[in-house]
């Protein structure tokens, strides 16, 4: 169990960004998640709705963008999605393959309410 | 009015930060840092002791063990190096905090080489960076030959990756080829040592590649 922690993470990260635009409210946060590096599930919206209490943050909506592991044949191009049971080019069959995609870990955006409306001219 | 703001940030980024300077106070200290990982039962332990046994005569090493007990430390101890245990109440891994929090239990300026072994799981360990100048990942015969293809992000951070209790391949049906291929698409060319911490088989030719890190870092250092 680990969620906690980089539910804290992101908090801490998505506080901070939204502090420096001088936002009045998070509304929703925006993660990239490959499959690679697939260590979150959906409970960090559970953890967040705990610990964003008392913050700008509470309420906001953590959405997952979840990119596929893919593989590519370094013999014919072909990308394909890694599948758990066979790495080798469904293509040529060659198993010389490399990681093409899937690693991604970050947070990407975040939507905010901005503080103040700007005062007019 | 809603507006989205770009970040584009790791969520571990306070990890990472953390372990770069987990990293810099090794580096100081002219210590070497390997993180151990493996299945619970897939010999970090086994590997580790035959490590100290064969190398402490030529290197100064300190273990640091993430656990909850400190059962696996006893025998390390025996031997006479430093140890220490990185309580994790439990976690699934180790992670750079815990590992800062526990650094000033070892003397590093007494060290050449540091091993921490982190908790038994071949998933949430690969994810946390500790510092450490190479990962160790042990798998082991028992476990099969299909678990680069279940845990791929383990098997492509690895450095170094050890296949133990190779005197059981015979009776379990273990496909070494199908194995490293899987581990070769994730990590060309990663260093691979077939071992039996058992019978000692193949153990020598690790304890020489340990030797070859250690020494290119006294060269460099």
């Amino acid at each position: 169990m680990h969620e906690l922690g980089v539910t804290q993470s992101i908090l801490e990260i998505a506080l901070r960004h939204a502090n420096q635009a001088g936002a009045a409210r998070i509304r929703e946060v925006n993660l990239v998640i490959g499959e690679l590096s697939s260590i979150v599930d959906d409970s960090v919206q559970f953890y967040w709705d705990m610990i964003s209490e008392g913050t700008i943050a509470h309420g906001a909506v953590l959405t997952f963008t979840r990119i596929p592991a893919t593989l590519r044949c370094q013999h014919c191009g072909h990308e394909f999605p890694l599948n758990h049971h066979d790495y080798a080019c469904p293509a040529c069959g060659s198993n010389k393959v490399v990681v093409a995609d899937g690693e991604q870990f970050y947070l990407e955006s975040i939507d905010v309410d901005l503080a103040e409306p700007q005062p007019g001219p | 009015m809603t507006e989205k703001i770009p970040v584009v940030e790791n969520i571990l980024s306070a990890n990472d930060a953390l372990a770069e300077q987990i990293q810099a106070r090794l580096d100081q200290a002219g210590v070497l840092a390997l993180n151990f990982m493996a299945s619970p039962g897939g010999g970090k332990t086994s590997v580790i002791l035959r490590t100290v046994q064969a190398l402490m005569d030529e290197v100064r090493i300190g273990v640091m063990d993430g656990d909850i007990v400190e059962i696996d430390l006893r025998e390390l101890a025996a031997l006479g190096i430093p140890v220490s245990l990185i309580n994790t109440g439990g976690q699934c891994h180790l992670d750079a905090n815990m590992v800062h929090r526990a650094l000033p239990s070892m003397d590093l300026d007494a060290l050449d080489l540091l091993i921490i072994e982190n908790v038994g799981n071949l998933i949430c360990p690969a994810a946390f960076k500790l510092g450490v100048h190479r990962n160790v990942v042990i798998a082991s015969v028992p476990e099969g030959d299909d678990k680069p293809y279940k845990y791929p992000g383990m098997f492509r951070g690895a450095d170094v990756l050890l296949l133990n209790k190779m005197d059981l391949q015979e009776y379990m049906g273990f496909n070494v080829d199908y194995f490293r291929q899987g581990v070769e698409a994730l990590n060309p060319g990663v260093a691979f040592f077939p071992v039996s911490c058992r019978t000692g088989e193949g153990l020598d030719a690790w304890f020489a590649w340990l030797r070859a890190q250690l020494n290119s870092r006294g060269a460099a250092g």
